[in-house]
């Protein structure tokens, strides 16, 4: 904890889109969209953790995770996450690249104003959390088992509880 | 016109805080801690300066005017040194520390790998310290994010200079938690 005075609307942010409910997106499509942009961004840290809780969110479905990061357009998702993930990709290579047609095919596929907001506000928050996490060159483990933990407990009680001990 | 339907007259980030102020809250508690509170060592002024600089780097017309104003009202007789820092910080007359946590700044923007030992060494020697890094750090983080959020849903982007330096005197004052600004518009 270097800096809890931003820690704390940092942490009340990801709560709010990630793990309080949400109108018609689960936690486990919202930590999906937060994964998707943190591997775009190259992001080992966010993108293990998150790919984690998204695993424990969808009902320790790894295999789903893994396909999304692999190319969205073949997971076994539906056609309207796939058109969000579409917007998200184009809100982390800048948010001018979306585009009128990208909305209007998320709206076909039935998503709603607020999917299409809560998607790019996903998106956007990710291309901060990815440069503060990287831009400080914070310790990123590459240790599986401990994103999995991490994952669980982060899938079962939100952002806003202490993180266990980690020796190292 | 916005991809999605929000409050009219009402400009930029402001019209999404209306939309969803579920998020509202936290994003403007953020700015609100990253810009305006009273910090150890960087002035409003100079916090702002960086605001600005990262959102012209992303080419956000709404962020880059609102923040320039608020910058020119926080800056006082100095105000004259916000253009010449989206010109160029480089030539622009400010410190070298505040020269170095910029370049740090532009380095985050186009991603945060991109901070490099040097950029962080550099700055140390101009005097900058540990939280000082931190705080550039994440300011220049959350511009790639409050950018991305207005540009992404095409929010209304006013071209009206007095409109932003209205705004930017109000914000200079108040802070980030008073809504009227909205008033000045509709």
């Amino acid at each position: 904890m270097f800096r809890p005075e931003t820690a704390a609307p940092l942490n009340a942010l990801v709560q709010t889109l990630l793990h309080n409910p949400h109108p018609t997106l689960s936690a486990g499509e919202r930590e999906l969209i937060a994964t998707y942009v943190s591997r775009l961004n190259t992001c080992k840290y966010c993108c293990n953790i998150h790919g984690a809780i998204a695993q424990h969110q969808l009902g320790n479905n790894a295999e789903i995770v893994k396909q999304v990061l692999a190319n969205p357009e073949t997971a076994p998702i539906s056609s309207k996450m796939k058109a969000l993930l579409k917007i998200a990709a184009k809100v982390q290579s800048g948010g001018k690249n979306v585009a009128t047609d990208d909305i209007a095919f998320a709206r076909a596929e039935g998503a709603t104003d607020i999917e299409i907001h809560d998607t790019v506000l996903i998106a956007a928050a990710f291309c901060m959390y990815n440069r503060y996490v990287d831009g400080l060159a914070t310790w990123q483990p590459d240790n599986e088992e401990l994103y999995d933990k991490m994952g669980e407990q982060r899938a079962r009680e939100g952002y806003l509880t202490p993180p266990f001990k980690v020796s190292h | 016109m916005p991809h999605i339907t929000l409050p009219p007259n009402v400009p930029g980030i402001r019209s999404l805080f209306i939309f969803r102020p579920e998020t509202g809250g936290p994003l403007c508690d953020l700015a609100q801690t990253l810009l305006y509170n009273p910090h150890p060592t960087l002035s409003a002024g100079e916090r702002e300066t960086i605001a600005a600089y990262v959102s012209n780097l992303n080419t956000c017309k709404y962020c880059t005017n609102s923040h320039a104003a608020i910058a020119r009202h926080q800056l006082g007789e100095d105000a004259g040194i916000v253009k010449q820092v989206l010109a160029n910080p480089e030539t622009a007359p400010i410190s070298s520390k505040l020269k170095a946590l910029l370049n740090i700044a532009a380095k985050v923007q186009s991603g945060g790998k991109n901070v490099t030992e040097n950029d962080v060494a550099f700055a140390r020697e101009e005097g900058a310290t540990d939280i000082e890094i931190h705080d550039t750090v994440l300011i220049a983080a959350a511009f790639c994010m409050y950018n991305r959020y207005v540009d992404g849903l095409a929010t209304w982007q006013p071209d009206d200079g007095e409109l932003y330096d209205k705004m930017g005197e109000l914000r200079a004052r108040e802070g980030y938690h008073n809504s009227s600004s909205t008033q000045l518009i509709t």
